[in-house]
């Protein structure tokens, strides 16, 4: 079971992860995304972007590293093999850009139990070189009970 | 690029419908872009060790399949405010066949004050939605 009284929990600042040209190319692929925006600096700076704009779930890649937080958490009490991903969202407040040095910082906003199942509600605000928020992304993780709970 | 009219959005309007064929290697592109590098994406011993119909789709490949039908839509018009879905359904991808997915963007809900528009994500997958409540809000220029 997931303890408690880690709602509320914040989490050290993860170190800067700094966003690469060819990474945003290769994130905006895997998604099957051929918009210029994510591939053609060119065409980004033309719609008055710094270089290549990152497609909207690509913050799932610096928000990785907090969850990553969580999980080596002993304390905190979270199975891995037992967690199942509920929801997600991203909420912006200007687009990820190539370029963009990121630091995320992860709160524990929920954790609720229901027969058995634990759902933790993460919610990791990531912040740009200047210290300015960028994206806040939040996920529920269902975390099944281990069988012996569930009895 | 061509660029949607915010003026012209009506709610009920579909703006954009893509077939998709998802095969193993696209997963382990994924997961080689993403990050996220659990084996029930590419491991079918393992997916059945956990009791899985067979190696799933990453459900944020699905989601980001999903907001590029309405990023790829919108271009340079406006930028994503919010993107947000449920995982609601399990994509099994076989190995040989792969998997089958259809996105359809639907006009959701259009705010002339604040000049967003909210567009509605459906992915069906073997004649079933795979994602809940998935939405973008983009905000226009």
């Amino acid at each position: 079971m997931v303890n408690p009284e880690i709602q509320g929990r914040v989490y050290p600042s993860t170190a800067p992860y700094l966003v690469g040209r060819e990474k945003v190319r290769e994130f905006a692929r895997a998604v099957f995304s051929a918009s210029p925006l994510h591939h053609d600096a060119e065409a980004a700076r033309a719609a008055g972007f710094a270089d290549v704009v990152a497609p909207p779930t690509f913050a799932v890649v610096v928000q990785e590293a907090t969850l990553a937080q969580l999980l080596a958490d002993d304390d905190a009490g979270v199975d891995f093999s037992r967690v199942v991903h509920g929801d997600q969202r991203f909420t912006y407040t200007r687009p990820i850009v190539a370029g963009d040095e990121l630091t995320a910082t992860l709160t524990i906003t929920a954790v609720k139990q229901l027969g058995g199942h634990s759902m933790v509600t993460a919610s990791s605000s990531v912040v740009d070189a200047l210290g300015e928020h960028v994206v806040t992304a939040a996920s529920t993780l269902v975390v099944r009970a281990a069988e012996e709970e569930t009895a | 690029m061509s660029t949607p009219d915010f003026a012209s959005l009506t709610t009920g309007d579909i703006v954009a419908e893509r077939e998709f064929e998802l095969t193993r290697d696209r997963l382990v592109r994924y997961a080689g872009a993403s990050g996220d590098f659990n084996p029930i994406h590419y491991r079918d011993d393992i997916a059945a060790s956990v009791g899985l119909p067979g190696v799933l789709a990453h459900g944020m490949l699905t989601m980001g399949i999903a907001a590029s039908v309405a990023t790829d839509w919108l271009g340079v018009a406006g930028s994503v405010r919010d993107v947000q879905s449920r995982f609601t359904r399990p994509v099994p991808v076989d190995a040989v066949d792969g998997a089958r997915l259809t996105v359809t963007a639907t006009v959701g809900a259009v705010d002339t004050d604040a000049r967003t528009a909210r567009i509605d994500l459906k992915v069906t997958f073997d004649g079933a939605t795979v994602l809940g409540k998935a939405q973008l809000v983009a905000a226009f220029a």
